[in-house]
């Protein structure tokens, strides 16, 4: 028999996975994206630098700060423009609200359901209104970061080339600082809640990539590494990193010499569990992982773990620049003439690289975006096949389900995925 | 009394505009004592049957995205149009004056069947609409506008006034003197100029209103070196179906 998932819920994007049993053996497992094409690499050809960020934002709505970001980093690399200190702390303080909202929204609006056996948190409005409540709130306070530093929740209006064309007030920092604070109470609960949790047992090694940064926990970098000892400069990605065509997926899938890797969460955490926070590190040990775990379901737990770490990253952010005080930082004039540049980011789904080239004038000629998920995607497929023979006793509702826990334990953000790309430009 | 069913629905388009809605957070616990949410393929599994209110976010490219939108525009009462994709085109538009194969080979260098594609179209292009929330990404506080208004029986009503009214409201200097291109005078209201507040311009990304007083607007862009090439231009970063001029 064919098993078929049409339009996987509680992920973001589209996918159907195709399962085909037959007498106890896997003929077929593929992941198919059935997401429509966007073109947003051929979009952006011949647009003026100042408009590229705001546009590739529009990629997608979960993570459009991370490809403001990524894409601002790339356009001033090509133009020869450095945002000063305060502004790469600001853009830090952004990314943390990104990442904890995605996460948060990924924990427990996705994942909950999967682990109290219910199809969505609203069923729980009754029985159990003050999880909803505190899952809200929880977003509301990484949200609130993005607001007071970008604008607006989605697509960012503040951040521009060089840093930003609106410095947030201190008094809504201050604010900031005192809901963060406020919010470890939830994140006790929240933790407590995820411990209770039976994760599936289910092993299977992969390489772990990365930023990576000795300073910190990787954020923005530029070199990037994996538990396989890759250790390259962001530049020279398009070396380390082959992307590919199937013939099934309107994704591209990528692969490193070795073969499939994970990007996100849990290869962050792996990768650099000294560089968490004190705080994160407990959380890691009460919900029972550490750098050794090599089991896919448990990027829900690493999830949990960053956002303790960014909730504590966060503060010491805000203190750093309420000490030193937001004035007199204004975004560098930008040079004329185009150039080449490229950078990367932690997106909350993993790496996330974009490259451009610009022409004289300083209209965009070619883009590159190679997006976390797309990078996931072969890895997924290999797990879904590993993971198989040994689902192949139990009931198909329950293979769907233990299959579909797998791919939402990725968080696959299907909209990213479907346009990312290089042109090659004939 | 029976809770008015809604649904959210999402073809092409980044899933911003369901994300405002689901950021509505403590205004989002009071909506769901006021209605049934039945399908939310986002954060649920249930499919549902009939809808009172269907809220459609995303541009529709294939035969597949069409289909699929008539069955939904027949099992709904009223269909609502979420964002700027679903209204206009959205930024999908920015490749509408290239054919979908050009871009096709550009980015994928491949012609393969499962890659193809339609030029994106706004929903009105293929059902009926009833009613619209603009914008990229939609305004949360507009959303619950029109969700009240619905709730009420009453016809929503959207600003039919420019963006640059609110905007001279606030009080924040106007981007033509900075010597950016700004969309804000032909430009639907209802955002609060929020872009212009974050140090940006307006991009259009709520649609022209409905009666642009297109002659000042001309002096404003000869005064500042610009056609109306150059505008035609920007708005199309959002907006589908604005052909170049002839002049």
């Amino acid at each position: 028999m064919k098993i078929e998932l049409n339009h996987i819920t509680r992920i973001e994007g589209h996918a159907h996975l195709v399962v085909d049993r037959k007498q106890g053996e896997i003929k077929d497992c593929r992941l198919e994206i059935v997401e429509s094409p966007r073109f947003f690499e051929a979009m952006l050809k011949g647009r003026h630098f100042s408009d590229v960020a705001p546009i590739v934002a529009r990629v997608c709505g979960v993570c459009s700060i991370s490809h403001t970001l990524a894409s601002l980093m790339a356009t001033e690399q090509a133009l020869g423009v450095e945002p000063d200190a305060k502004a790469r702390l600001l853009r830090r303080l952004l990314s943390f609200g990104e990442i904890m909202q995605s996460h948060l929204l990924q924990l427990y609006f996705m994942a909950v359901p999967d682990y109290l056996g219910i199809s969505s948190i609203f069923q729980l409005l009754d029985s159990r209104r003050e999880l909803v409540a505190r899952a809200l709130r929880l977003k509301r306070t990484a949200n609130r970061i993005c607001e007071v530093i970008g604008g607006r929740p989605i697509h960012p209006v503040t951040t521009t080339i060089g840093g930003f064309s609106v410095m947030p007030y201190v008094s809504d920092l201050k604010h900031l600082r005192q809901e963060l604070v406020a919010a470890l109470p939830d994140l006790e609960a929240t933790v407590e809640l995820f411990a209770g949790f039976d994760f599936p047992e289910f092993e299977r090694e992969t390489e772990y990539i990365c930023l990576s940064d000795p300073g910190h926990y990787p954020l923005h970098a530029n070199r990037f590494c994996s538990s396989s000892g890759l250790n390259a400069a962001v530049t020279d990605y398009k070396k380390e990193v082959e992307e590919y065509l199937t013939g099934y997926s309107t994704a591209k899938f990528a692969r490193t010499a070795r073969g499939s890797y994970m990007v996100g969460p849990l290869a962050r955490f792996k990768n650099n569990f000294p560089r968490l926070s004190p705080m994160a590190r407990k959380v890691a040990s009460a919900l029972t992982i550490d750098a050794d775990t090599i089991n896919p379901y448990h990027s829900l737990k690493a999830r949990l773990v960053e956002v303790v770490n960014y909730v504590e990253e966060s503060i010491h952010t805000i203190d750093e620049l309420l000490l030193h005080g937001l004035n007199g930082t204004k975004p560098r004039a930008v040079p004329t003439g185009g150039g080449q540049g490229t950078a990367a980011v932690e997106a909350p789904r993993g790496l996330l690289f974009h490259s451009y080239t610009y022409d004289r004038n300083g209209l965009l000629d070619t883009a590159d975006c190679v997006i976390p998920t797309a990078q996931n995607l072969a890895n997924i497929e290999t797990d879904l096949k590993a993971i198989l023979p040994e689902l192949l006793d139990r009931s198909d509702q329950e293979l769907t389900r233990r299959l579909e826990m797998l791919i939402r334990s990725y968080d696959p953000c299907l909209s990213c995925s479907t346009h990312l790309l290089k042109i090659d430009l004939v | 009394m029976k809770k008015t069913r809604i649904g959210f629905f999402d073809f092409t388009g980044c899933e911003g505009c369901q994300l405002t809605v689901l950021n509505l957070e403590q205004d989002l616990l009071e909506i769901l004592e006021l209605v049934e949410l039945v399908e939310f393929r986002e954060v649920m599994s249930e499919q549902a049957g009939h809808l009172d209110i269907a809220f459609v976010e995303g541009s529709v490219c294939r035969q597949q995205d069409r289909e699929q939108l008539k069955k939904i525009r027949q099992r709904t009462d009223i269909l609502v149009a979420l964002g700027a994709c679903a209204d206009n085109g959205g930024v999908n538009a920015l490749g509408s004056d290239r054919g979908p194969e050009l871009m096709c080979q550009q980015v994928y260098a491949s012609h393969l069947p499962h890659l193809q594609t339609d030029p994106p179209q706004a929903l009105s292009e293929v059902v009926p609409v009833d009613y619209r929330v603009p914008g990229c990404p939609i305004d949360g506080h507009e959303f619950l506008a029109v969700l009240q208004a619905l709730l009420l029986k009453r016809q929503p009503d959207l600003p039919t006034f420019a963006v640059c009214v609110e905007c001279k409201l606030a009080e924040y200097p106007c981007s033509f003197d900075h010597g950016e291109i700004c969309l804000g005078p032909v430009t639907r209201a209802g955002c609060r100029a929020i872009c212009i507040d974050g140090g940006d311009r307006c991009r259009g990304c709520r649609g022209l209103i409905e009666n642009p007083r297109t002659s000042p607007y001309h002096r404003l862009l000869e005064e500042h070196g610009l056609t109306v090439d150059d505008i035609l231009d920007q708005y199309r970063t959002f907006n589908i179906g604005e052909q170049k001029s002839e002049s």
